[in-house]
């Protein structure tokens, strides 16, 4: 008997739709299975940290009613599991968002478990900070701090689910661990079995950027072709007793899985194949092998394990100042050395009227712009060419707003100073937010697990180990 | 026979991720009989030389023939990573197609 865990998205910002057909086929099986979404990246944290500073009722996934409302009536009629890291900086607000939902689906009954323990942002003095991998910063100023959070594993999650958590919200986890609780909850895996929770880790690795194994950020027309990439299956991972991984998509999606996907996924942000670290057990790829067993399915064996480390990545989230970007477009005869001409404008005005420290890059885009280096060696190395239309792109950055608004207005102002035909400037400035990362002794980062049913009965909290 | 210039993009296909300021490209052949010829001609220098002028400090590659792939990792490549960098382009997930593009010579 295999469990299934299927993917409803991979990032914040996702298709919102996705989720439909994955739980039309974990229904369709009727096999054990749980849902996740994967909605929380390196940076969104912060951008959550900021909104519940300026709101206490946000903080979370903007988009988690758009992402839980087309599935959650369904999930709750046939005991689907829903775990997501979509609590982001404020799990309490997003089961106060999830139990209005459900009570709208008329689930008064349905239960939210959350898991806390991650935001150290409090705590970060007090904690005994290891440099994380190549990183030797030291930590930020305080009043610079956005936020701190620790990479969670499985266990707070397996123990909610244990609780009877119909929707389990975290905010920063590992993102196997959205998969692996579930499987360790079923299987009744002991959390020193390190091949089956590497196995375990795998399966969530490859399912929790959604697409990215059926099809996604994978398809280059006449060289690997992707049917329906307008209705791309998300992905379903089976996961035997014993480890074993088939990866699949539901009926008459669109996408595909194949070797090609899988191996592609496999490999995904990981740095050395033989010790891939998480918070539950380092995984080592480096046996690996996968096996295409009949039409979009593909299993995947030779993972080993071996133990969990001691010290868990916490990822420090910090105010960076402003960055703005602008650009403007030249097209037609001449378009290349017209753009060129503006650039070499810009600078002698920045000279003139803005900071030495203000960090700048122009790109040509259209001609070199995304592989070439903020100094310009590659494009001004670039053999001569003579693009329909260029792109001129302006990227500022600095500590100070006014210098970054400054620069982009210079850059408007080229409508009426720069050269001929110029057109279609558009300016935007954001904070920039940087990250720095650590390691945290596990004994200093205790997790608790909050349950409430929807009708708005709090349950008991429990903290639990790991 | 006589052995062909073909870029790597002909008979190889590749995915790029990012962690803060470092890249993994993982490289992966169509054909397995292409493999030794890539093992040989994508080499960690060559690697380093594709995306020096970026800042590149330096590369690491793990050979996983079972899967007829590479995996390469990439050092300081990004200019500050999503977070700090300002390239359009922030997580480098475009710089598979540059190294899909160095070419290679398969035997004939």
């Amino acid at each position: 008997m295999t469990f299934l865990v299927g993917c409803g998205a991979g990032f914040s910002g996702d298709r919102t739709d996705a989720a439909e057909a994955v739980v039309d086929e974990l229904v369709r099986r009727g096999e054990p299975c749980a849902l996740i979404f994967e909605t929380l990246g390196e940076r969104t944290l912060a951008a959550a940290q900021r909104a519940m500073d300026a709101d206490p009722g946000a903080g979370y996934e903007p988009l988690l009613a758009d992402y839980l409302s087309p599935v959650l009536d369904r999930c709750l009629d046939h005991g689907i599991p829903v775990l997501g890291n979509f609590g982001a900086a404020n799990p309490r607000a997003a089961c106060e968002r999830i139990a209005a939902l459900m009570r709208a689906a008329d689930h008064p009954q349905g239960r939210m478990a959350r898991v806390e323990g991650d935001d150290l942002r409090e705590r970060l003095a007090t904690l005994d900070l290891a440099p994380w991998d190549a990183e030797h910063e030291s930590l930020p100023a305080r009043d610079a701090i956005i936020a701190a959070n620790a990479y969670l594993g499985a266990p707070p999650l397996a123990e909610a689910l244990a609780r009877g958590g119909d929707v389990v919200v975290t905010g920063r986890v590992a993102d196997p661990a959205l998969a692996l609780a579930p499987l360790v909850n079923h299987f009744g895996w002991p959390w020193d079995d390190w091949d089956r929770l590497a196995a375990g880790a795998l399966a969530g690795h490859l399912v929790e950027c959604g697409a990215q194994v059926t099809g996604g950020y994978f398809a280059d027309p006449g060289y690997k072709d992707v049917p329906g990439l307008a209705v791309l299956g998300y992905p379903i991972v089976e996961v035997d007793r014993d480890g074993g991984i088939v990866v699949t998509k539901p009926r008459d999606s669109g996408g595909l899985v194949t070797t090609q996907t899988v191996r592609e996924q496999l490999l995904y942000e990981i740095h050395d194949p033989a010790g891939y670290v998480t918070p539950d057990v380092v995984i080592d790829l480096s046996g690996v092998e996968v096996n295409q067993q009949g039409p979009d399915r593909v299993a995947v064996t030779g993972v080993r394990g071996r133990p969990a480390p001691e010290r868990l990545k916490t990822t420090v989230c910090y105010d960076a100042g402003w960055q703005g970007e602008a650009g403007i477009t030249y097209a037609g005869p001449n378009a290349l050395p017209r753009a060129r001409l503006a650039a070499e404008t810009l600078r002698e005005r920045f000279a003139r009227r803005l900071p030495a420290d203000l960090r700048c890059r122009f790109d040509y885009i259209g001609h070199v712009s995304v592989f070439g280096d903020d100094d310009g060696t590659l494009q001004s190395e670039a053999p001569p060419t003579a693009p329909a239309e260029v792109r001129l792109r302006l990227a500022v950055a600095h500590t100070g707003r006014a210098a970054v608004e400054t620069a982009t207005q210079e850059l408007l102002a080229l409508y009426c100073t720069g050269p001929a035909g110029g057109g279609g400037v558009r300016r935007h400035h954001r904070r920039r937010v940087a990250t720095v990362s650590f390691l945290v002794p596990r004994a200093q980062v205790p997790t608790r697990v909050h349950t409430l049913d929807a009708a708005g009965e709090a349950a008991t909290d429990t903290e639990t180990g790991r | 026979m006589t052995a062909r210039r073909v870029t790597l993009h002909e008979i190889a296909h590749a995915r790029a991720g990012d962690k803060g300021n470092r890249l993994n490209l993982a490289l992966f052949v169509y054909d397995p009989a292409d493999y030794d010829a890539v093992v040989a001609q994508v080499t960690e220098q060559r690697v380093l030389e594709t995306f020096a002028h970026r800042g590149a400090t330096r590369v690491r590659r793990h050979l996983l023939p079972q899967l007829a792939g590479m995996n390469l990792v990439i050092d300081a490549v990004l200019q500050g990573g999503v977070n700090g960098a300002l390239n359009l382009d922030g997580h480098g997930k475009s710089l598979s197609f540059r190294l899909l593009a160095l070419a290679v010579t398969l035997p004939g």
